[in-house]
């Protein structure tokens, strides 16, 4: 019985997840990308951008974009605040991620693709990122369960996901120890796949070298 | 030398393969310098290369050959100064008679006829040989991907290598890799090759193999630019050597001349020190 509601909850807690990553992956991708071109003002904003939301709690950004941006008359449901929240704040992390991917690479990677006429989002696309994704794939693979982790503050902004369940729980039936062990196992058995997945990549992955 | 004079009005905007323009060069720099920052080291290069010709660029170390290889196909933006192809502009347009600098993806549409070595190679370490060959045919020249990997095993086979056409550049030798960065070049079908050094970072017993690829396509009458320290095969391989020094050009003549009986000093004393170093 207990099982079926937290169930439900990890079922929210793993959409949450799918869904912050996504944002993540799309916003650190792209301010990565904005960070290797010329433009400075353009690479001062990814900075700023970057700063801010690595040194803000996580808790502290759903506060802000739940409460916050509700008292300026932006309503967002729990569910998507807690996807925006956590992706903008995993976007930060994996900007850097994407960074030092691209720039592990030497520059005579691109220079070689523009030699032969590509333009500089073909060489991007063809030359680049498949290999920083090599680079990228152990921290995205880390990321990606840090996440799976992190979603369990969205319960302080009243999203129906597994912790927010558990403290319903326990609060009405007083079965403390069982529910968070039964807690503690679901982010466990949740996590552990992710893990595996990530090193089947990695081992998929061509190996050229 | 003197640089051609800037074609008009008269060039046709550049599709694939257009004709040869009378005898237009294939290649012109007119008028080029190149600062980097404060630092001047290109300092007003004019030179043709004539369709067909070889051009050896010998000179010191940091005397501005890379740089200036570099400004051809536009990986460096020129200072100041042009650079032509056929005749025609390359990496600008000219807007109510002034110069304006291309989008990346007209440059990009330009830079596809020029091929270029480069020292290092740079092939594509997650590409097979035949995939670092093909991939500019198919995703550059819109080749169907069957014809493209067909386009390598024959570019392959043209440098000695196509039973090599799946080893990832890692399994390959320096000469071996620096052979199917020729291939990946001559996939292109580019109207002129740039050459910075391509045996400079191989083992001595590796640059034959290389030296050799190089001139049969030179005997196939290819336009080229070299820059290269090995003065004998630049002896057997240039029309024309171009001694270059703190960004000018000092001397250039056929190799016999500019290689036997330098006339300037610097060039004298630059050979010589080349030759008792190797
Ligand atoms: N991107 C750059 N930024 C700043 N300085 C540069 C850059 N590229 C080249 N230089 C400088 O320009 C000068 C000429 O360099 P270049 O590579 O063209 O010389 P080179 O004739 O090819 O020398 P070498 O024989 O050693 O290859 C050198 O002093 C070099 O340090
Ligand atoms: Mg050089």
């Amino acid at each position: 019985m207990f099982a079926a509601v937290l169930l439900g909850g990890a079922v929210v807690s793993v959409w949450i997840m799918l869904g912050a990553f996504s944002v993540a992956v799309v916003v650190g991708l792209f301010m990565a990308l904005v960070a290797s071109t010329r433009n400075r003002p353009l690479r001062f904003l990814v900075t700023c951008y970057v700063e801010v939301f690595r040194n803000v709690p996580a808790l502290t950004q759903l506060f802000i974009i739940y409460f916050g941006l509700a008292q300026i008359g932006l309503r967002l449901q729990p569910i998507p605040a807690a996807i925006i929240g956590l992706g903008l704040g995993g976007g930060a992390l994996l900007t850097e991620v994407f960074r030092a991917g691209i720039e592990a690479l030497h520059h005579g990677q691109r220079e070689a693709a523009l030699a032969v006429g590509m333009t500089p989002l073909m060489a991007v696309r063809h030359i680049i990122l498949p290999q920083a994704w090599r680079i990228v794939l152990p921290p995205l693979g880390n990321y990606s369960m840090s996440l799976l982790k992190e979603t369990s503050v969205a319960s302080a902004i009243a999203a129906p996901e597994i912790m927010f369940y558990a403290r319903q729980l326990v609060t009405r039936t007083f079965e403390t120890p069982l529910i968070y062990s039964m807690t503690a196992f679901l982010y466990l058995a949740m996590c552990l796949p992710i893990g595996r997945l990530v090193a089947r990549l990695e081992r998929g992955s061509r190996s050229w070298q | 030398m003197s640089a051609t004079s800037p074609p008009g009005a008269a060039a046709p905007r550049a599709t694939p393969a257009v004709s040869r323009q009378g005898d237009a060069a294939v290649v012109t720099i007119e008028d080029l310098y190149k600062n980097f920052g404060s630092l001047e080291v290109l300092k007003g290069i004019d030179l043709a290369i004539a369709w067909g010709e070889k051009v050896a660029i010998i000179g010191p170390s940091g005397s501005g050959k890379s740089t200036l290889l570099r400004c051809v196909n536009y990986l460096e933006v020129p200072t100041r100064g042009h650079i032509y192809l056929e005749g025609e502009l390359f990496g600008e347009r000219l807007v109510d008679g002034r110069h304006v600098r291309m989008s990346e993806r007209e440059l990009a549409s330009q830079r596809k006829h020029i091929g270029m070595i480069f020292q290092s190679f740079y092939l594509w370490p997650h590409l097979t040989a035949r995939e670092n060959v093909a991939i500019a045919p198919e995703k550059v020249f819109g080749l169907p991907r069957k014809a493209a990997l067909e386009l390598a095993d024959t570019m392959l086979a043209k440098v000695h290598l196509a039973e090599k056409r799946d080893a990832f550049p890692e399994r390959l030798s320096g000469g071996q890799q620096q052979r199917v960065a020729i291939a990946r070049a001559l996939a292109q079908e580019p109207k002129v090759i740039l050459f910075d050094e391509p045996t400079s970072a191989l083992d001595p017993e590796l640059v034959g193999e290389v030296l050799k690829v190089i001139e049969e396509l030179a005997a196939e009458g290819r336009s080229m630019m070299l820059v290269t320290h090995e003065i004998r095969f630049a002896q057997n391989v240039a029309d024309r050597v171009v001694f270059i020094d703190h960004g000018v050009i000092v001397e250039q003549g056929p190799p016999a001349e500019v290689i036997r009986r330098p006339s300037h000093e610097r060039t004298r004393s630059f050979l010589s020190q080349l030759l008792q170093d190797g």
